[in-house]
């Protein structure tokens, strides 16, 4: 038999063979999985989706189905560091449209979009929880809170 | 005030992180779960928290211990679940992050009680992606209950046995939705279920599934370890227990806040977030959330009871106030939570998939000039057409609630966008 | 039984039932979607709302979904409310939001259930100034063409594909309002269901993609009841033809047989009709055409010449009896493989006399323990694996009684299948189609698999006969599936002729026969539409044919290409010491190609016939439309000349020579029969363009065609109401143009027809037979030597099917399967080729080798039923060689 090259690494399957002691049913693993996935490799490709699903024992298009439902499952490539700046009603009324177009003009990109260096991806996302410090921005798994101009421009280094 | 009046948050202090176990333990913490697994029968937990009458803080107010006792539990090899929700998404909405990322450890123990309650051998926090702190905090809190016999196998001695698994999801509102919760985590399209049957009789892979939030699951080792007569004290009117109420938006102190159930708005409005900000004057309120409806001015007198709140015209929901200034243009703020809403939709019911979108792109239309006037009759169309039980849950019923009551109370903004007449 | 009360007129129905098919039962005209009477209720696109009032006081009244609604005594309902009514209403408009104005070039246009509930629902215009969201379409095969911007967003397809049919790559993707209905890449859907698609999708979003090659709109197709060709089951269908063109074929319903579904075989496979390869004019010898008369005279003189007839299992009953009452019945032959005779004379022998029921599809859905013994039924008898699909979810249906949940509530029951699975054991060669619903599998040779079911009969009967020396893992299995076998209900066994041993069937009916339960039932596949019809009747052997045809003048072949029947040499033997032959067939074949006379037949679509299905249940099927000029059904050659025998005396005559097929003439209705003194005409009242439809050749409308045979007529005057439901060749009511029209003609929602569902019986249980004792010995694999096993695969194993091109594109290339550790012994990889002898001797085949784990050492499996392994018998011993050569990388 052709072995097939693996798809996944040994560090990625192992942490989702893990998982699925937690559960009655393998499938429940899919969204921790491509999480794993992707914080090695920020996105999920075609290909990993596939060699997952086969991992999971579901079909690469059940899988699909499902990282297409979720929001943080990117099925495209993206920065190095992804920008979530909240755009729901408290961080609205509070001036996340100025984050937004501080982040977009200063990376030269619209949301969604990567950076030309490839370093950022600015996306919206709704409520962060921390409406008490509107706006609020979350980058690297941290939340920035109270952001102002300023706070956008150290962000980004500039 | 002394502490025991604010139960939930005692072992939160400005100079702390977080409450580590020695700090939780240090105030009593596990009391409630070894009186539970020692001195009480599951039945009688669920007993207690019924005579508590402590309500689900999740947003609708189901009576937890309500819930419990509807679990079938004459067969001991049936496998039960408890699931602690954690998706917290309403906008407005943050007090769940706020007691998971400071005070760990007293959920955990509302769940192992709530769990040994119903029989459950085990439990998932069902937690939203963007809880990072509180992701890390839990794992080493679960960590530390396992290492002190408090979770895992025959908990303090007793027979009984659980493990929590925490659950990290990938971000959409419709998680929160209990079913659709039990869907996420079953690794499947969060599509809501349908109910009948509910959760406690087939749930997570078919089998009785108890879901509780945060909030609710926190306040079950104070009533255990402290008596259902001390809790129902704890209230200032119809409801009993503390909650955790927020605000947000132009107020002097935006923030969260334990208070008695009852506690009028204004004094949370006044006392605690401080009032307006200099220059702004308050238009209304959305008093829990994102899905409940406007309140005005004049209704600040308004207890937070769940049937105060109703009767008022609108809903308690999560407790986490959202302040309309009169800077802010009404019609571009229900627009803004319709966007919200629409892109929340989870696509499987008519008229939340696409009246949703087309009440935003009507909102849009309006705010950019382009609004006719008989749009108003189609937008109240829109919040009949997903009135109680039109739609296949209520995550369409509450993106309507603020549309509607704005509909109703701010109708002169809308019209003068569509007259010409220009913002605000 | 519940009173409810509907707009003001009270009604008794049943109390528990979902309110969406009350309301459709009781003739309501209620607007759905997401609802399929064979899908159950989920509440996805809230279209059925109606008013629920309270209490008699209550004049407001509270929306809800009729299908979710469990129907309950003394409920009071509106349907009509302005509340109720403007719901509806609005929610189509939302649903219109998206969709294209398309209709005129929609496929779907004229018998779209969407644009019907638009209709109904009273929506007209639109208030939605934005822009439509628009979609990339996939590439699926050569089945279904993909249109997802008609997406309504019901959820159908994916309930039918992957929750109803086990299908797992057609999934839903997205979120919000932008959902999508597809593949995870283009490419063929894999499912051998996925043609119901186009059924079950309420508008244009999944079509018929073989239809729009020659495609009309269903008013302007001729149709006729029919019965599909393609296998043993007798599917149901609605051929439509148009211009002298069969154009499609689409499900019709029938409560006991396929109910709402088909396979694709079934749906596809008809192109054979158009097929260039058809045979359209009657031939002497070397291509030589010769006028019908010379044709039919020389058939005349041969059949009175000391023929032997070989008849045909995928010939009417008519037809084979019309051949056997010209030869006589010492000299007529099934024209079947030897061992197929015997297996189905075995088969046969078992459901009549030996006391258990053979089910129909739908009592087989409600078996709540089965066990398949020898067979991958998927490709056998494709649509009875879509029903035992089903018995699984049985004891879900259970759990949910126990907890209070309609049983059709969808979702709630099928959430309860984790647990909650009715058992289904399979016992096959190596891995299934339908492994993936079994409680258990177990592969062996088919001497092992039967030995597995004496080792099961005797766990449950210790007066059935053991195997010795069975091993432990399959003497555990045994316990644990005769367990799981006593506990049931409504236990089934199914077997057939696929795994070509009798020994299987035998194990099988000891199976049944042990069976504690009153309602146990015993279903044996079989591979052609009449295999059962023609062994039922009985005949000699083609064995016998070959000795005798020394003694014969003529040979007269039906509908036969005996290449597919016997080992080659031994056919052209045969031919050539026959001298004279006649074969009469639709298709040329290597049979046809060595006739000295050639006569055209008509297939299933231009002429009529009675067919038995392997339940022992005789159906008609009907002529669609005329065959071409000088085609003719083969009943017809055969019975000129015995005084004009009508289509009717000949099925009488056939059922009055066979005690066994006596029922027959109650299959279906004679030529006499009339509604209201009229015949039932075959065009829909709309079907257009008649009086043009042969201007080119003459301006003037030529004479409808008669049809002396049947009480149909080639025209759209006729009979407009009252004709049985079994009957209606064109499912149509008024403000129900698509198929779910069908509502209308049942007694009870997804129940049976009104006036019975279509076909009759011929056997019932009775009697019992001893236990069968002959229990082969293991498999033992010799070393260098392997047993041939032929799987038949669902597209190209079938002769007619295959010679529809879409289905020819689907059917694999013949494979050889080997064990790995047999390819390995051979180095041999997948891809390579192997040459393959034979130890009866004949010329070497060279075929490529699939790697299958799943089949035991020492089996070698051929794909059945193709040119390229034709020359192969089950159980043969052969000797494998690599073949060297260009090996395909
Ligand atoms: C659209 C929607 C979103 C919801 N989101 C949440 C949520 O984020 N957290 C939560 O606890 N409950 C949420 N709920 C309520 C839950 O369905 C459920 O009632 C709750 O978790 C039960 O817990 P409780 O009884 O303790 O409040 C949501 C409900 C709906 C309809
Ligand atoms: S593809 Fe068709 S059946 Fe499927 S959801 Fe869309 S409209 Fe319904
Ligand atoms: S609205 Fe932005 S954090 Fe809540």
């Amino acid at each position: 038999m052709t072995g097939k090259p693996a798809v996944l690494t040994s560090v990625e399957i192992e942490e989702i063979t893990a998982e699925m002691s937690h559960y009655a049913d393998k499938a429940a693993v899919s969204i921790e999985a491509l999480k794993i996935v992707q914080k090695y490799r920020r996105w999920v490709s075609d290909e990993c989706l596939v060699a997952v699903a086969e991992l999971l024992g579901i079909s690469p298009a059940q899988l699909e189905g499902v990282a297409t439902f979720y929001n943080l499952i990117y099925r495209q490539p993206v920065g190095r560091s992804v920008i979530h700046y909240c755009n729901s009603v408290s961080c609205w009324m509070l001036g996340a449209e100025q984050v937004r177009e501080r982040l977009c003009r200063h990376l030269n990109v619209e949301p969604g979009e990567m950076s030309a260096d490839g370093e950022y991806t600015v996306l919206p996302i709704v409520c962060l929880g921390a409406c008490d410090h509107a706006p609020v921005v979350l980058v690297g798994g941290q939340l920035r809170l109270d952001v102002t101009d300023d706070t956008v421009d150290e962000m980004l280094g500039r | 005030m002394d502490k025991m009046d604010k139960p939930l948050t005692q072992n939160i202090e400005p100079d702390r992180l977080f409450a580590t176990l020695a700090d939780y333990e240090r105030t009593g913490g596990y009391q409630g779960l070894r009186k539970a697994v020692k001195e009480l029968q599951p039945k009688e937990v669920q007993q207690w928290v019924k005579d508590a009458e402590l309500r689900g803080r999740g947003g609708s107010g189901f009576p937890a211990g309500l819930k419990w006792s509807l679990v079938p539990m004459d067969d001991a090899r049936q496998v039960r679940y408890l699931i602690a929700n954690g998706d917290e998404m309403e906008p407005g909405t943050f007090k769940d992050r706020f007691l998971l990322e400071k005070d760990p450890h007293q959920l955990i123990e509302g769940m192992i009680i709530a769990a040994y309650a119903i029989q459950a051998r085990t439990a998932y926090i069902f937690l939203r992606a963007e809880y990072h702190l509180a992701a890390r905090r839990l794992e080493q809190a679960l960590q530390e209950a396992r290492a002190k016999d408090y979770l895992g196998e025959r908990i303090l001695n007793s027979d009984f046995s659980l493990d929590i698994h925490l659950h990290t999801s990938a971000g959409r509102y419709i998680c929160g939705e209990e079913t659709a919760l039990i869907n996420a985590l079953e690794g499947k399209r969060a599509h809501p279920r349908t109910k009948p049957p509910f959760a406690v009789v087939s749930g997570l892979w078919g089998r009785p599934t108890v879901v509780n939030n945060i909030e609710t699951l926190c306040n079950v080792p104070h009533i255990i370890r402290y008596g259902v007569e001390w809790y129902k004290g704890l209230g200032r009117g119809a409801d009993h227990g503390t909650k955790l109420f927020g605000a947000s938006g132009r107020v002097k102190r935006p923030g969260l806040w334990e208070l008695p159930m009852g506690t009028p708005i204004r004094e949370i409005f006044e006392e605690q977030a401080g009032g307006m900000q200099a220059g702004f004057s308050l238009r209304g309120l959305l008093p829990g959330g994102a899905s409940t409806e406007f309140l005005l001015p004049e209704q600040l007198d308004v207890p937070m009871d769940y049937e105060a709140v109703a009767k008022a015209g609108s809903r308690m929901g999560t407790g986490g106030l959202i302040i309309l200034d009169d800077k802010t243009c009404p019609v571009k703020m229900v627009l803004n939570l319709e966007l919200f809403f629409a892109q929340e939709s989870c696509g499987w019911c008519t008229p939340c998939r696409d009246g949703l979108p087309w009440a935003a792109a009507l909102l849009q239309d309006i705010v950019e000039g382009r609004g006719r006037l008989e749009d108003l009759e189609t937008l109240s169309g829109l919040t009949r057409m997903m009135g109680l039980g039109h739609t296949f849950c209520a995550l369409a019923l509450g993106a309507m609630e603020p549309l509607q009551s704005a509909l109703k109370f701010f109708r002169a903004d809308f019209e003068r966008y569509i007259t010409g007449a220009g913002e605000g | 039984m519940a009173t409810i009360e509907i707009d003001g007129v009270q009604y008794q129905v049943e109390a528990g039932e979902s309110l969406l098919p009350v309301c459709l039962a009781l003739g309501f005209d209620l607007t759905y979607f997401c609802w399929h009477p064979a899908l159950g209720s989920v509440g996805a696109c809230r279209q059925c709302a109606v008013i629920h009032y309270h209490d008699p006081e209550d004049q407001k009244g509270r929306l809800v979904m009729a299908c979710m609604t469990p129907v309950a005594d003394g409920m009071r309902l509106s349907i009509e409310a302005e509340q109720a009514r403007e719901f509806r209403r609005d929610n189509i408009e939302l649903l219109m939001i998206n969709h294209p104005h398309d209709c005129p070039v929609c496929e779907e246009g004229g018998e779209c259930h969407l644009q019907d509930m638009t209709l109904m629902s009273g929506h007209t215009t639109r208030r939605y100034r934005g822009r439509k969201r628009t979609h990339k379409n996939q590439y699926l095969g050569p089945f279904i063409n993909h249109e997802m911007n008609r997406c309504i967003a019901c959820y159908r397809c994916v309930r039918f594909y992957g929750d109803y049919a086990g299908g797992k790559d057609l999934q839903v993707f997205g979120m919000h309002n932008n959902v999508y209905f597809g593949r995870f890449e283009d490419g063929v859907l894999e499912n051998e269901f996925s043609g119901n698609l186009v059924e079950v999708c309420p508008t244009g979003v999944f079509t018929d993609r073989t239809f729009s090659a020659h495609y009309a709109r269903k008013w302007d197709l001729q149709t006729a009841p029919s019965v599909c060709a393609h296998c043993g089951l007798g599917c149901n269908t609605a051929p439509g033809e148009r211009y002298g063109e069969l154009r499609r074929v689409i499900n019709r319903y029938n409560g006991e047989v396929n109910g709402y579904f088909l396979c694709d075989r079934g749906r596809f496979g008809y192109g054979f009709v158009n097929s260039p390869d058809r045979i359209l004019k009657p031939r002497m010898h070397d291509r030589m055409d010769i006028t019908p008369e010379a044709a039919q005279q020389q058939l005349c003189d041969w059949l009175a010449d000391r023929a032997i007839g070989i008849g045909s299992p995928r010939a009417s009953l008519e037809a084979n009896f019309a051949l056997r009452s010209r030869v006589g019945e010492e000299n007529f032959f099934l024209g079947l493989g030897d061992n197929e005779q015997s297996l189905l004379e075995a088969i046969v022998e078992i459901l009549r006399h030996g006391g258990i029921r053979s089910p129909s599809l739908r009592e087989v859905e409600q078996a709540d323990a089965v066990l398949i013994l020898g067979e991958d039924v998927t490709h056998s008898a494709p649509r009875l694996a879509l029903s035992l699909r089903q018995s699984v979810r049985n004891a879900a249906f259970e759990r949910a009684r126990s907890l209070n949940i309609a049983p059709w509530l969808d979702k709630p029951v099928r959430e309860q299948q984790i647990d909650h699975r009715s058992p289904l054991f399979i016992a096959s060669v190596c891995a299934t189609r339908l492994d993936d619903a079994a409680a258990d599998t177990y592969r062996g040779s088919p001497e092992d698999i039967a030995r597995l079911g004496f080792a099961i009969a005797h766990d449950l009967d210790p007066g059935a006969p053991e195997p010795a020396g069975l091993n432990d893992d399959a003497r555990a299995l045994a316990v644990a599936i005769a367990d799981c076998l006593r506990q049931a209900r409504r236990p089934l066994v199914v077997a057939g002729t696929a795994s070509a041993s009798h020994a299987v069937i035998e194990a099988a009916y000891n199976v049944a026969k042990a069976l504690p339960a009153k309602d146990r039932q015993l279903t044996f596949t079989v591979p052609e539409c009449n295999s059962l019809g023609l062994a039922m009747m009985g005949g000699r052997r083609l064995r016998q044919a070959f000795e005798a045809v020394r003694d014969a003048g003529r040979v007269i072949i039906l509908e036969n290409d005996l290449y597919r029947r016997a080992p080659a040499w031994e056919v052209d033997a045969f031919l050539q010491a026959a001298g004279r032959v006649a074969v009469i067939d639709c298709l040329s074949s290597k049979t046809a190609e060595k006739a000295a006379l050639l006569l055209p037949a008509a297939t299933f679509a231009e002429t009529d016939g009675t067919l038995v299905n392997n339940e022992g249940r005789a159906q008609r099927y009907f002529q669609v439309y005329p065959a071409p000029e000088p085609v003719r059904g083969s009943w017809q050659w055969l019975s000129a000349g015995m005084d004009n025998l009508s289509f009717d005396a000949l099925t009488a005559a056939c059922a009055e020579a066979f005690p066994a097929l006596t029922a027959i003439t109650q299959a279906a209705p004679g030529a006499g029969f009339t509604v209201d003194g009229m015949k039932i005409p075959r065009q829909p009242r709309r079907y257009s363009g008649r009086t043009a439809m042969e201007a080119h050749i003459n301006i003037s409308e030529p004479q409808r065609p008669v049809d002396p045979e049947t009480p149909f007529t080639f025209s759209m005057e006729g009979a407009a109401a009252d004709v049985p439901a079994a009957l209606e060749p064109i499912i149509w009511a008024p403000g129900w143009n698509s198929n779910q029209a069908v509502n209308k003609f049942q007694d009870g929602i997804g129940g049976h027809l009104r006036g019975g569902d279509y076909g009759i019986r011929l056997i019932e249980a009775s009697g019992a037979l001893d236990w069968f004792n002959a229990i082969p010995d293991a498999f033992k694999p010799v070393k260098s030597q392997w047993r041939i096993i032929l799987l038949p695969h669902i597209f190209g194993s079938e002769e007619l099917s295959l010679r529809s091109p879409p289905l020819a594109e689907r059917s694999p290339s013949p494979l050889a399967m080997l064990n790995p550790s047999d390819a390995s012994a051979l180095a041999v990889q997948a891809g390579d080729s192997v040459e393959i002898s034979c130890f009866s001797g004949g010329p070497i085949v060279v075929l490529p080798v699939s790697i299958e784990p799943s089949l035991p050492a020492g089996l070698l499996g051929i794909t059945a039923g193709r040119q390229e392994t034709q020359r192969f018998r089950q159980s043969e011993p052969a000797t494998l060689k690599k073949a060297l050569g260009e090996v395909p990388s």
